[in-house]
């Protein structure tokens, strides 16, 4: 993007002054190279949030920015329901609650080095993914409405998990307030055979070792030690998140001129939070993020059972699952005293700072864990929230390292097998079913992720704690 | 320029999912391009045979939601009956659309797949005749 589009007010903070009908700011938060990089929607995106109902403060985009649907990729916005705020579909996103989970493993590179190809093997062939795979457990109507109220606590009550792994998720693994009943009979047909599925494009599971460690004190806090192997899981909420947003998307569009708001492009549809329609969104996509939590809790189960066949020492603990496209209530400093206010992050990650109090208690005193995925041939990253993350942007950060080339570009610079023999020989195992996936995925197809986390470490939106570097990747 | 030949789908490129649009000698034909298109993304529509039929009828209040409504349909029956379709036929009236999609259920032995999509977006949507007389139907879709 031209640089002279915006007021540089920081080495990391690029301002969109108010014009037209924009309530507030825009602010990009990226490096001269990234916001020069930057895809032009992403200025006319974010301005578009702007102009939105009852949003405060300003509308964000994180390092990572691109160009999304509605929001940018990367967006940050928060609402006053006070105020005639809303709430937006697109805000979300289909993959409602998509996120990400790194889990311990006690074990270093080379106890897997020994056993890689049968690990890579067993977890491909234990964790469903790509299109149209199915998982082992399918739910009738009452025990859909039980996951979608209970989550990641429903799947551990179901013995996928122990009750220690809901402490180290956000919302101790259980929204509160999902209304099932608010989530249409096809959502969940839909995702009757797709729980512990990975799905495919972006999502991953990825077996890691720590290649760096950057703060030592908090990296002893959260439990990492270079040169051991931690998992994550990419993915989301599945079919039902995909209808849920594909549903009320539609019904916000139609509805938003009975609500007397004009929307600068359909894309943008949304609804007052205080309308009938707003508050069934929010009870459909809070269901929506508790299945999100269960899919991470039973695709944790399925992978812990694929290590303790190969590699028994191994124990697989949660560090942290955070979700990064979701609407939460949460309570900022506005105009110098507190707001409930409702944030949407899509492509954004909640940072809390230290002190925070939904922050688990071990961790507390640090922060919390902000957990960055990167490409399968780079580097994944682990950040940890900041006190100033909260007056900088609602305490959110980047969630990866975003892309450079659209799907349509790296499929004609890139070839499936050749970039799983590249990866492989630098040590990296692929496993996939579908190399126009993989090659959509190459590694040159995203922006530098390094860049793009100290961009958010400069900017203080959140601070480098770890860097993680791929070792195995099943990629849907 | 024959009525057929103006028949045609293609990706444009987003910055994070894949666009996609359909040239039709009429409004329908762009809608089934239009599926086509989306269908490319998830499987090679070569190695999808067309053994079963589905039918799938939407309404909305305009051409543009109909459009989104006929690809978020054809993902949903696809999602849920565990099958890929690899041909379409659309027939308009007014703002109710009738189709039929033609398939067979999953088989990851024989099918090339490409990546899943998550739903029809409203960014870049859009339906219209073009100066020549024939149709364009695009959006972005969410993979």
């Amino acid at each position: 993007m031209d640089t002279s589009l915006f007021t540089r007010t920081g080495d990391l903070r690029w301002e969109i002054p108010p014009h037209g009908k924009m309530r507030v700011p825009a602010i990009i938060y990226a490096d001269e190279a990234l916001i020069q990089a930057m895809d032009e929607k992403v200025y006319e995106q974010i301005t578009n949030v702007a102009t939105l109902p009852g949003i405060v403060e300003a509308a964000y985009a994180m390092p990572d920015a691109h160009w999304g649907y509605g929001f940018p990729i990367g967006g940050v916005a928060a609402f006053d329901p006070a105020a005639g705020g809303v709430v937006s579909a697109g805000g979300v996103g289909f993959d409602i609650s998509c996120g990400v989970r790194t889990l311990h493993t006690g074990i270093r590179r080379e106890d897997v080095e020994a056993v890689k190809p049968a690990l890579a093997e067993l977890l491909f062939a234990r964790i469903p993914s790509g299109v149209g795979s199915t998982g082992l457990i399918h739910l009738n109507d009452r025990q859909l409405d039980e996951m979608l109220a209970g989550g990641a606590a429903w799947a551990v009550s179901r013995g996928y998990g122990t009750a220690a792994d809901l402490e180290r998720i956000e919302e101790h693994g259980c929204m509160a307030d999902a209304r099932p009943e608010a989530v249409s009979a096809k959502a969940k047909h839909r995702q009757r055979q797709e729980m512990g599925t990975l799905g495919s494009g972006n999502h991953y599971l990825e077996v890691q070792h720590i290649t760096r460690i950057f703060d030592p004190a908090t990296a002893a806090v959260f439990g990492l030690r270079e040169g051991e192997v931690v998992v994550s899981i990419h993915c989301g909420s599945r079919g039902l998140g995909h209808q849920i947003g594909t549903e009320f998307l539609k019904k916000m569009a139609i509805s938003a001129s009975q609500h007397g708001i004009d929307l600068p492009d359909r894309e943008l549809a949304c609804a007052p939070i205080e309308s009938p329609v707003g508050q069934s969104y929010l009870g459909a996509m809070r269901a929506g993020i508790n299945c999100a939590l269960a899919n991470r809790q039973i695709i944790t189960h399925l992978a812990r059972q694929a290590f303790a066949e190969v590699l028994p020492q191994a124990r697989l603990t949660l560090l942290y699952d955070v979700s990064h496209n979701t609407c939460k209530v949460e309570t900022h400093q506005s105009d110098g005293q507190p707001r409930r206010l409702f944030v949407h992050r899509k492509g954004a990650t909640r940072a809390f700072g230290p002190g925070h109090p939904a922050v688990p208690q071990p961790l507390r005193a640090v922060g919390q864990p902000v957990l960055i995925g990167g490409t399968m041939g780079t580097a994944s990253y682990i950040l940890v929230g900041t006190e100033a993350g909260e007056r900088l942007s609602f305490s959110s950060a980047c969630h990866g390292a975003g892309r450079a080339l659209s799907r349509h570009q790296a499929t004609r610079q890139w070839q499936g097998r050749a970039v799983i023999a590249e990866l492989a020989a630098q040590g990296i195992l692929i496993r996939s079913v579908s190399l126009r996936g993989i090659a959509e995925e190459a590694p040159g197809a995203y922006k530098d992720v390094t860049a793009v986390v100290d961009a958010a470490h400069h900017a203080g939106l959140a601070h480098k704690v770890a860097r993680l570097e791929p070792v195995i990747c099943i990629k849907g | 320029m024959t009525a057929s030949s103006s028949n045609r789908w293609e990706h444009f490129p987003h910055g994070a999912d894949i666009g996609i649009r359909g040239y039709g000698a009429s409004k329908a034909a762009a809608f089934d391009q239009a599926a086509l298109a989306m269908l490319a993304i998830m499987v090679d529509p070569a190695t999808v045979a067309p053994a079963m039929e589905v039918a799938i009828c939407c309404e909305a209040p305009d051409d543009e939601l109909l459009l989104v409504d006929w690809l978020n349909a054809l993902l949903y029956e696809m999602a849920t009956r565990r099958v890929l379709f690899s041909a379409v036929q659309v027939e308009l009236a007014d703002h109710e659309l009738q189709g039929t999609a033609w398939g067979e259920a999953v088989a990851p032995q024989k099918h090339v797949f490409g990546v899943e999509v998550k739903g029809a977006t409203y960014t870049e949507l859009g339906v219209r005749q073009l100066p020549d007389g024939s149709w364009l139907a695009q959006c972005v879709v969410d993979v």
